[in-house]
């Protein structure tokens, strides 16, 4: 459900960065904060608790450039991983226009990532949408911990229907920005469809 | 229909930015905004070049999407008129339409009285252009004759934009 205003020539996109507590949402969204241009970028906003979880959401507004003479501005948000904020989760949901389910590969995680990603068909459904239907692609994160899944096993489990995804290692900034694009080239695409 | 695109043309803006104006001056307001309940900021008039107005539009549609959950928990469909009171600075917080979100920053030269009042006017006017909005998108999508400059964006579009 974008937002296009033909008066400022502006078009506005929400993508949701989804997984479980601890998966590198956040720092997925300080990377990009951190290597994008001050022209580019808004505040990143991180509503969190005093230990630095996401108790509402990580919100970071990013203009990337122009198509068509249209201003093109991606919304991004985290959403809060921890179980007892399923009620926060769907009301970031709102309004998504692409989804990136950001997966923890350490093997003893793979039961929360599966939850997570239950979790998230649930809530998307409750809005009326379909998972099979929006923009969506996975990162696999963590890349660099000793204890990972193989990524055969990763996408076996959790990418059932074989959408795009990717290797990342956050912290360190490997596979942030190709996952922003892919999921951002996806929404552009759709739009592109839907008028 | 609350869930469908917002497409908003000029005519429809100018509309829209003459009442946001008339109300902040007829207020005493500093700032009145309108946000799109997904966190987008629409329009905005007063003295907003102090203020970062792309966030406080997302943390306004924020606070809104909780107290409606909150509502929702009570039983309530939503609040409809939120206000914070603040040493200097008061938000009057009111839903339009059901979708989008009007938003007025008053100090003391104003008063709470006097932004409801002119609140319920405004509301009665914007409801009425957003009504005629969303019908009118509805419509060309479904007539297929809306001419779109989405519908010519390139693969190379995209990829420029990537850089
Ligand atoms: N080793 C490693 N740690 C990571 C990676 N990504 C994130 N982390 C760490 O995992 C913790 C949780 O990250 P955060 O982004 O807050 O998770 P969120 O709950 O999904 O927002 C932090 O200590 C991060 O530094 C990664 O790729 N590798
Ligand atoms: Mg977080």
């Amino acid at each position: 459900m974008s937002f296009i205003n033909y008066s400022s020539r502006e078009i506005n996109c929400k993508i949701v960065y989804y997984g479980p507590g601890l998966c590198g949402k956040t720092t997925n969204l300080q990377f990009i904060f951190k290597r994008t241009n001050p022209n580019q970028k808004g505040k990143l906003i991180s509503l969190a608790t005093e230990t630095e979880r996401t108790l509402f959401f990580d919100f970071l507004p990013l203009a990337l450039g122009d198509i068509k003479g249209f201003k093109v501005r991606f919304h991004l948000y985290t959403v809060p991983g921890q179980v007892f904020y399923a009620a926060s989760r769907k009301l970031i949901l709102k309004g998504v226009d692409g989804v990136v389910f950001v997966s923890d590969s350490q093997i003893e995680r793979m039961e929360a990532n599966i939850e997570s990603l239950e979790d998230l068909k649930i809530n998307l459904a409750e809005q009326g949408y379909d998972l099979d239907r929006l923009p969506f692609i996975i990162q696999h994160n963590k890349r660099d911990l000793p204890n990972v899944a193989p990524i055969s096993e990763m996408n076996n489990i959790l990418n059932t229907n074989g959408v795009p995804w990717f290797e990342a290692i956050a912290t360190q900034g490997t596979g942030v920005f190709e996952t922003l694009k892919n999921i951002g080239k996806q929404v552009l695409i759709e739009l592109k469809k839907s008028y | 229909m609350i869930n469908a695109d917002l497409v908003m043309y000029e005519d429809e803006f100018e509309k829209i930015d003459g009442e946001l104006k008339k109300l902040c001056q007829q207020a005493n307001a500093k700032i009145t905004f309108l946000v799109d309940k997904n966190g987008q900021l629409i329009a905005s008039a007063g003295d907003t070049h102090d203020i970062d107005t792309t966030a406080l539009a997302s943390l306004t549609a924020g606070n809104i999407a909780a107290t409606g959950g909150i509502a929702r928990l009570l039983g309530e469909k939503e609040f409809s008129i939120l206000f914070h009171e603040g040493e200097k600075d008061n938000i009057h917080i009111s839903i339009i339409a059901q979708r989008v979100i009007l938003v007025i920053i008053y100090d003391q030269r104003s008063s709470l009285g006097l932004v409801r009042l002119r609140v319920k006017k405004t509301s009665e006017i914007l409801t009425g252009i957003f009504e005629d909005m969303i019908r009118k998108a509805e419509e060309e999508k479904d007539s297929g004759l809306n001419e779109s400059p989405f519908a010519e964006i390139s693969d190379e579009d995209i990829d420029n934009l990537f850089r």
